[in-house]
C-alpha cells in the first residue's frame, strides 16, 4: 500500500470530526424541531413532513453546488473565506444530515404522541411534562435517527469533493480519498480507506446504540 | 475575561495570517503523478507558504480560478490559457513543463494504430474501423486535446456507437478503457503511471507537435478579484521557473521510467499562448 498509515489516521480522524459536527448541527436543528412537529395534537403539519422525508433523498452533489456558489469569493457569502475548508463541508454535510435526523424523531415522536399525552395529561402532568417524556420515550429511535445523519455525512463524497476540493492536510476526508486513490489506481490503499470508513461508522454507531439503551 | 477574549480573537487572526496559504487550481496529471508533492515541500520550507492544491481537469480549474476561488492556476490547454488571459483572469503565464499525448489502446490493437503515420493518420485508423474510443467528455486539457484532433482529421465521432464519454479522470478513464478493451488519448505521465496497473499498450506515442502537452501557470488577477493572495503565487512561479526547480521538476521519476515524465521548459512556450 502506498499511503501511510499515519497519513490514513489524519484523514480518518478528519472525516470523524466533519461528520460529527456536521451532526451535531443537524442534531441542534433536526431534534427540537421533529419533536415539535411530531408533537402537535392536531394532526396537520402534512406540508413540513412531506418536505422533510423527501429532504431525506437530497442529492448531495446538488447541495455542494449550492454551497458552492454562495460560498465563493464570487458568491454572496464569499467574504466568509469559507469554500475549500471543512467548515463549508460541515455546513453542506449538516444541510444532508438534517432532514434524516429531523425526520426520524418527527415519525417516532409522532407514534408515541396521543399515548403518551392521554397518560401524561391523566396524571395531571402539562404539556411540558408531555414533550420531556416524548423525548425520553422517543430515545431509541432518535439515536437511529442520529446514527442515520450521521451515517449520511460520513459516507457522502458528492458535495464534500465540491465544497472541500479534495486539499491533503486540509480537506481530505475518508470519501474523497476513496475517489482520489482509486483514480490512481491504487486500489489497495483505496480499499484500506474504504475498510476504516464502515469501521468508523461502525464504532460510532455502536457508541450510539450503546448511549441510547442505558437504562 | 473580555480581554483575555480580545486576545484569543487577535491569536487566531495572527495565525490566519501569518498561514496565509497558496491555493493552486490544478489538473490530475501533475498531482497524481505526484509531481507537485515532490517539489511544493520544499517551496513551502523555504517561504513559510503552505500549497493547498486543488486537483480537477483543467476546464474545472480554470473555472475554480474565474471566480477568484484559487489564487493560481497549473493546466495544460493553451487555448483555453489564452482566453483566461484574454478575459483578464489571469495574469504573468508562463510555461512550466511539456511532455506528449499517447494514444493508448488495447495491445491487440485492431485499428492498427501502432502504425500510423501521424496522429491525425492514427485518428482517422481508429475511425475507419469503428474500434471503441473512450473520450474524457469532460473539459479537461486532454479532452480538448481529443476534440482538436478529430476536427483537423476531419471527423465527427459524435454519435458513433464505439464512442463513449467517460465524465472522469484520466486515471479512471485509462481503467475504462483497458476493461473494455478501447482507445483513449491520455497525457504521458499518467500513463506512464498506470501503465503497470492497466492494460493498455502506448500505441501512438512519438514526438508530434500536435501531441504536444504543454503546461503552463497563472496567477489569478489580483486587480480582478482583491482577495487573491498574488504575492504568494507570484513567488511560487518565480520558485517554479527557478533552473534547480527545473532540473528537478525534469529529473522527476526519469530513473524509474527511464524517461522524463515532465520535460523542463524554463518559462518558454513551445506553443505560444497570447492573450
Amino acid at each position: 500500500m502506498t499511503l501511510p498509515w499515519s497519513e490514513v489516521g489524519e484523514i480518518a480522524a478528519r472525516s470523524l470530526g466533519v461528520a460529527g459536527a456536521a451532526t451535531f448541527l443537524a442534531a441542534l436543528a433536526g431534534l427540537p424541531l421533529g419533536v415539535w412537529l411530531g408533537a402537535r395534537p392536531r394532526k396537520g403539519g402534512m406540508g413540513a413532513q412531506v418536505l422533510l422525508y423527501a429532504g431525506m433523498g437530497l442529492p448531495p452533489v446538488v447541495v455542494g453546488l449550492v454551497f458552492y456558489l454562495l460560498l465563493s469569493r464570487s458568491g454572496p457569502l464569499g467574504g466568509l473565506g469559507l469554500l475549500f475548508t471543512p467548515a463549508a463541508m460541515v455546513l453542506a454535510e449538516a444541510v444532508l444530515a438534517f432532514p434524516m435526523v429531523a425526520g426520524f424523531t418527527l415519525a417516532a415522536v409522532r407514534a408515541r404522541a396521543d399515548g403518551v399525552r392521554r397518560l401524561v395529561r391523566g396524571l395531571g402532568g402539562g404539556e411540558r411534562q408531555v414533550l420531556t417524556t416524548l423525548l425520553w420515550e422517543s430515545r431509541r429511535p432518535i439515536v437511529a435517527a442520529l446514527a442515520a445523519g450521521f451515517g449520511a455525512a460520513i459516507s457522502e463524497v458528492g458535495a464534500a469533493t465540491i465544497v472541500g476540493g479534495d486539499i491533503r492536510h486540509h480537506t481530505r476526508v475518508l470519501t474523497t480519498a476513496v475517489v482520489l486513490e482509486t483514480r490512481k489506481g491504487e486500489l489497495e490503499s483505496a480499499l484500506a480507506l474504504g475498510a476504516v470508513l464502515l469501521g468508523v461508522t461502525l464504532i460510532v454507531t455502536a457508541i450510539l446504540v450503546v448511549w441510547g439503551e442505558r437504562r | 475575561m473580555g480581554r483575555r477574549f480580545v486576545f484569543i480573537l487577535i491569536a487566531l487572526c495572527g495565525l490566519a495570517l501569518a498561514a496565509a496559504p497558496l491555493r493552486l487550481a490544478t489538473t490530475t496529471s501533475v498531482n497524481d503523478s505526484g509531481l507537485l508533492e515532490a517539489i511544493l515541500p520544499d517551496f513551502t520550507r523555504q517561504t513559510g507558504i503552505e500549497v493547498q492544491v486543488i486537483a480537477v481537469g483543467t476546464g474545472q480549474a480554470l473555472a475554480i480560478a474565474g471566480r477568484g476561488d484559487a489564487d493560481a492556476v497549473l493546466v495544460h490547454a493553451p487555448d483555453l490559457e489564452a482566453r483566461f488571459l484574454r478575459e483578464g483572469l489571469g495574469v504573468a503565464h508562463a510555461c512550466v513543463a511539456y511532455n506528449n499525448f499517447v494514444i493508448a489502446g488495447p495491445a491487440s490493437d485492431p485499428a492498427r494504430v501502432d502504425g500510423a503515420a501521424s496522429a491525425l493518420d492514427a485518428m482517422q485508423r481508429i475511425y475507419a474501423a469503428g474500434a471503441p474510443f473512450i473520450s474524457r467528455g469532460d473539459n479537461s486539457g486532454t479532452y480538448h486535446r481529443e476534440r482538436a484532433l478529430w476536427k483537423a482529421a476531419g471527423l465527427e465521432p459524435d454519435g458513433q456507437p464505439w464512442y463513449l464519454e467517460s465524465g472522469s479522470g484520466m486515471g479512471a478513464t485509462l481503467s475504462l478503457a483497458a476493461e473494455k478493451r478501447a482507445y483513449t488519448l491520455t497525457d504521458l505521465g499518467t500513463y506512464l503511471f498506470m501503465k503497470d496497473k492497466v492494460e493498455l499498450a502506448g500505441l501512438y506515442d512519438r514526438p508530434d507537435p500536435l501531441m504536444l502537452n504543454q503546461y503552463g501557470y497563472m496567477v489569478v488577477s489580483p486587480g480582478r478579484f482583491a482577495r487573491v493572495n498574488a504575492e504568494a503565487a507570484y513567488r511560487l512561479r518565480a520558485y517554479l521557473l527557478r533552473p534547480d526547480v527545473q532540473r528537478r521538476i525534469g529529473a522527476y521519476l526519469k530513473d524509474r521510467f527511464a524517461r522524463s515524465l515532465f520535460n523542463p521548459l524554463y518559462g518558454q512556450c513551445k506553443v505560444e499562448v497570447k492573450p
